[in-house]
């Protein structure tokens, strides 16, 4: 069972996990960072496969990813 | 089931808990994030200098955890030049966007590399000024609008874009010459190996080498992140073909 995690307080919602995703598990959510930004959440979190994509590409780093 | 483990970690070239001063879909953070990733694969993160342009590339001060200093704007190479003669077994590396490296810094840069000066390069090529408010900087794309060409770029008038991975493949020094982009997973991780087969060449002290990464800026081009994805790929990539230029490790096996 693979899951991300993700730091909410540093995703700025340019939606780069979102299109890098092959399982098309991460979506932008409707609420609100701190900073005002729409941040990324995981859904269908069972079809994730933990290859660390939306990691890799990332800009903030704020995704760390267990498999 | 086997045992859950971690298999992407925060590096700890950035600063924990930090969030970078970068703009959304902005790939500075990006390379900031990779250059972490391959010192800290070489084992280097304690012995890495950076040295900064000025510019958005400034903003990194607040985001990295290695020693670094900020040059005169246009001026990394030299004051890298200086670091890496009088301290020859730090990592130095001079991080610079393409308004600092290819037109305010041109002769610094140039000098550094026909020296074959042992440091590295990590050129940072947007297209436009980024921190000042889009400006057209040399390596602007014909056509292309920004703040000082409202018209867009017009070649009788403001010249062509300049290919600086090219121009430095002339001289003989240079050691290793790559250009990369951080576009999509599988480009960010060619990016961060072309950083550290630059990395490794230095602690061998091969000499000169310069990594290029082709990178959007979404505020100045006036385009969302995923848009400006599109026009890096379809603009960009045409004007900046990606692939390694010179590489003095392949060449002798």
């Amino acid at each position: 069972m693979a899951r991300i995690e993700i730091t909410t307080e540093a995703c700025k919602s340019c939606s780069y996990c979102v299109i890098s995703c092959p399982k098309k598990c991460i979506e932008i959510g409707e609420k609100v960072n701190s900073k005002g930004y729409l941040y990324a959440t995981s859904v269908r979190p069972e079809d994730c496969i933990g290859c660390a994509m939306c990691a890799q590409i990332c800009p903030e780093s704020a995704i760390e990813v267990w498999r | 089931m086997a045992e859950e483990k971690k298999v992407y970690t925060r590096t700890k070239g950035i600063i924990e808990g930090a969030v970078s001063g970068f703009c959304p879909g902005c790939m500075h953070s990006t390379i900031h994030k990779i250059i972490g990733e391959a010192a800290e694969e070489l084992g280097q993160l304690d012995n890495l200098v950076r040295v900064e342009g000025v510019g958005c590339c400034g903003l990194g001060q607040f985001y990295v955890t290695c020693d670094e200093t900020i040059a005169a704007h246009g001026r990394a190479g030299a004051v890298a030049t200086g670091i890496k003669r009088s301290s020859p077994n730090s990592l130095v590396y001079t991080y610079q966007g393409d308004g600092d490296l290819a037109a305010i810094g041109l002769a610094e840069t140039l000098s550094a590399a026909n020296r074959g000066e042992n440091f590295t390069v990590i050129f940072v090529n947007n297209g436009i000024y980024g921190m000042t408010g889009g400006q057209m900087a040399p390596t602007t794309l014909v056509g292309m609008k920004s703040t000082t060409t409202p018209g867009g770029r017009d070649p009788q008038e403001h010249g062509y874009p300049m290919h600086m991975s090219e121009i430095i493949n002339q001289l003989t020094a240079p050691y290793y010459i790559e250009r990369v982009s951080c576009d999509t997973p599988q480009n960010v991780i060619k990016a961060r190996n072309a950083i550290k087969k630059a990395f490794k060449y230095q602690l061998e002290g091969k000499g000169y080498s310069i990594v290029e990464i082709v990178t959007s800026c979404p505020t100045n081009w006036g385009l969302d992140p995923l848009k400006s994805l599109d026009f890096l790929r379809e603009k960009m990539f045409a004007e900046y073909p990606l692939g390694v230029f010179r590489d003095g490790g392949e060449k002798k096996q």
